[in-house]
């Protein structure tokens, strides 16, 4: 069938199922929104920025499970997605980014809005592509589909000129199985290390589990769940790995890490063996590298081999999907009677609690309050900074895949575009609040407009301490309370803001008998608004693993 | 100690740059690094010479398989293999010792391509070893100039590991 660049383009992403792509037009990419034109059964959403748009469309494929689509323009379009490619590369979401180019007779030229977007790119995609040839651009939206949602997931970035949209090329729909040669992911992990983990862990005591993100993209909580309840082994997370199992479940023991729970840590540091899964042990997550689990064998699956080894010296590595490799050990692990490694859990939760500094309006108690309110009800998505830490800590997650946050690369601004992205993916069917503050709302606060056109169902969680108090607290312990640029003073009344778009509703909460009355009534509201929150700057995230000390080393812990 | 990789990419543009791009990313050094087509002249070969211990080169050759463009990675300093590296010696010499060094260039078997009145270029193959030991007989006359391809290698036979 003949048909221009373009609509090819469009054709083999409804062929794949895409609903909705986040965007925004520009000279490039004419000939592509004038194909969206005509396509009934895409719809685009139109953003405030292309950074906003790669960081909704990334929560977007996380939410659905395969990769989310953003297409910006040329030069300054395809330059503010930068951000938004490599959040996603860093926590290894499938994405799809398309940018325009300029004519290809140009490319070179130093050209108006030309930017070389795949030189750019290069060490944030999983690969990349600049289409020259019309007669290679199906193969390629093919092949970058396929290398973005298989394997260890991770954003992919087409860059087609301008005449390549407008080109005629000859379009079949494929039915076959996309073949790379340079590209062949392991899903199965290899039977004699699966034989070996089977008897490192009937023979271990003190058998600790540790989830990655990896088990959230590979669908495997149902084998975490077997590893809980039937076998008996408690499990930690790290950041990404949260919601993968039931927090308020007794074994489950939450985040380790920085700013982990304490008793998350110290299990670490008492287990013998720990069975980490998709995860890369970011630094945020082990802390000191020689102090990490120094009297645990380890056993590391992972789909990508290069972790393996990477950052922690790994006894025992099995390459492979964490779904088919756990059911796997799970066909041969035995109930092994552990009373006193889990008497030991129980004890480490039960008297060691985070250290809470009491002010006016604790933030960690709206969001407990939140949790308590409506834990099986809501997705959460969060910016970068305190509010996020004591998400992770206080919110108490029990749903799959019910956290969106940006990991890896720490990106301030994700929250409100991510929430946009998983309410839309959620059909409308579930609410989501973005909890965030002050300093990552104002980085991309203008999809307020992009949220309240849609009228989607997000509550912002704004706790207001007119400060960046992450980095506050940094400069407290580590610049002798030396505050540098950290403070705002020139903040807009965010409620009377967020009023000012037409139907987003706004509320207030300045003090502690307010949160459930002021959660109840924004939820019972089902479309956008905004819910301020007046806080302390005096707010510390506790405990904190000092920079080069180990796990059990944390200061903030409260003994009990 | 210095790790030989022998590469197998797709020959397109830009594979260069991702894998030049991935070795300064990381922090890795490349010693050598040549490319060329193949037999298949969809793909090049690339021989990278990598200094580093053994756990840094390991992941060295797990990143790299991780491009979509290489296709294969194999280590092969431990594998029989055979290496070359080509070198230009421009070399200082005039009438009065220009034998003397002929005479030399003879246990290297090396060979004179370019003289004039107070200079010659001199070209060698040979392994890494051999190339190093011509540049220093060579150095009491004088060395003005010298460009190195950087080395090949390819596995001998059947391919099995000492």
């Amino acid at each position: 069938m003949k048909m221009t660049g373009a609509e090819a383009l469009l054709k083999i992403l409804e062929g794949y199922g895409v609903k909705h792509i986040f965007g925004y037009p520009g000279g490039a990419v004419l000939p592509l929104y004038d194909a969206i034109l005509n396509n009934p059964n895409i719809e685009h959403i139109l953003v405030r920025s292309e950074q906003a748009g790669a960081h909704a469309a990334a929560a977007y494929g996380k939410y659905i499970g395969q990769s989310g689509v953003c297409i910006g323009t040329s030069g300054p379009g395809a330059t503010n997605l930068v951000t938004g490619i490599a959040n996603a590369y860093m926590d290894s979401i499938p994405l799809l980014a398309i940018t325009g180019q300029v004519d290809s007779s140009f490319i070179g030229r130093d050209a108006f809005q030309e930017a070389d977007i795949t030189g750019i790119t290069m060490p944030i995609v999983k690969h990349n592509y600049l289409v020259k040839d019309p007669k290679k651009l199906v193969d390629i939206i093919y092949d970058a589909w396929h290398i973005a949602n298989t394997g260890r997931k991770g954003p992919v970035l087409i860059d087609i000129p301008r005449n390549v949209f407008e080109a005629t090329v000859d379009f079949e729909p494929r039915t076959d199985l996309v073949k790379i040669k340079g590209y062949k992911p392991t899903y199965e992990g290899h039977q004699s290390q699966i034989k070996k983990a089977v008897k490192m862990i009937n023979s271990s005591f003190k058998p600790l589990l540790l989830v990655g993100g990896g088990v959230n993209f590979s669908k495997a909580e149902k084998e975490v769940v077997e590893f809980v309840e039937k076998y008996n082994i408690p499990m930690a997370t790290t950041l990404m790995g949260i919601g993968t199992y039931d927090e308020t479940k007794d074994l489950a023991l939450g985040m380790i890490g920085m700013h982990g729970m304490p008793y998350a840590n110290y299990a670490v540091h008492h287990c013998d063996l720990l069975i980490a899964v998709g995860t890369r042990f970011g630094d945020r997550a082990t802390g000191s590298l020689s102090k990490f689990a120094k009297d645990a064998k380890i056993i590391h699956i992972d789909i990508d081999p290069a972790e393996i080894g990477k950052n922690v010296l790994i006894d025992l590595p099995i390459v492979g999907d964490a779904k088919s490799v756990l059911s796997e050990i799970l066909l041969g692990i035995e109930i092994v009677e552990r009373n006193e490694w889990l008497e030991k859990i129980i004890e480490l939760k039960s008297r060691n609690r985070m250290l809470l500094h009491k002010t006016a309006l604790n933030p960690q108690l709206i969001i407990q309050k939140l949790g308590d309110m409506a834990r099986d009800d809501i997705l959460i998505a969060t910016d970068v900074g305190q509010h996020q830490m004591f998400a992770a800590q206080y919110f108490k997650f029990s749903q799959e895949n019910s956290l969106y946050t940006s990991g890896g690369l720490g990106t301030m601004g994700f929250g409100l575009p991510a929430a946009e992205g998983v309410a839309l993916a959620a059909g409308g069917k579930k609410q989501v609040f973005c909890i965030t503050g002050d300093g990552s709302f104002q980085m991309n606060m203008a999809e307020m407009a992009t949220i309240v056109e849609h009228n989607l169902p997000v509550k912002i969680l704004l706790l207001n301490n007119s400060s960046l108090c992450l980095v506050k607290q940094l400069q407290h312990f580590q610049c002798d309370k030396r505050f540098s640029e950290v403070s705002f003073t020139g903040n807009p009344d965010f409620s009377a803001m967020a009023r000012s778009y037409p139907n987003m509703t706004a509320y207030r909460i300045e003090n502690e008998d307010e949160i459930e009355s002021v959660l109840k009534e924004a939820m019972s509201h089902n479309g956008p608004s905004l819910i301020e929150c007046i806080i302390s700057d005096e707010n510390l995230v506790y405990p904190i693993v000092p920079a080069k000390k180990g796990l059990a080393e944390m200061i903030g812990v409260e003994k009990w | 100690m210095k790790y030989t990789l022998s590469v197998l990419v797709e020959n397109r543009p830009g594979v260069l740059t991702r894998i030049a791009g991935l070795f300064a990313r990381r922090g890795y050094n490349i010693d050598s690094l040549t490319v060329g087509r193949t037999e298949d002249e969809r793909y090049s070969r690339m021989t990278i010479v990598v200094d580093g211990g053994q756990d840094i080169v390991e992941q060295v050759a797990k990143q790299l398989h991780k491009l979509i463009d290489v296709i294969k990675v194999n280590d092969i300093t431990e594998v029989p293999h055979v290496e070359r590296e080509l070198v230009f010696i421009q070399v200082k010499s005039d009438s009065n010792n220009r034998g003397e060094i002929m005479d030399l260039l003879k246990i290297f078997r090396g060979r004179v391509v370019d003289l004039s009145k107070n200079s010659m270029i001199v070209e060698t193959t040979g392994d890494c070893g051999k190339i190093d030991a011509i540049i220093n007989a060579l150095s009491p006359y004088g060395i003005k100039e010298v460009v190195r391809t950087g080395k090949i290698g390819l596995i001998r036979g059947d391919g099995r590991k000492n």
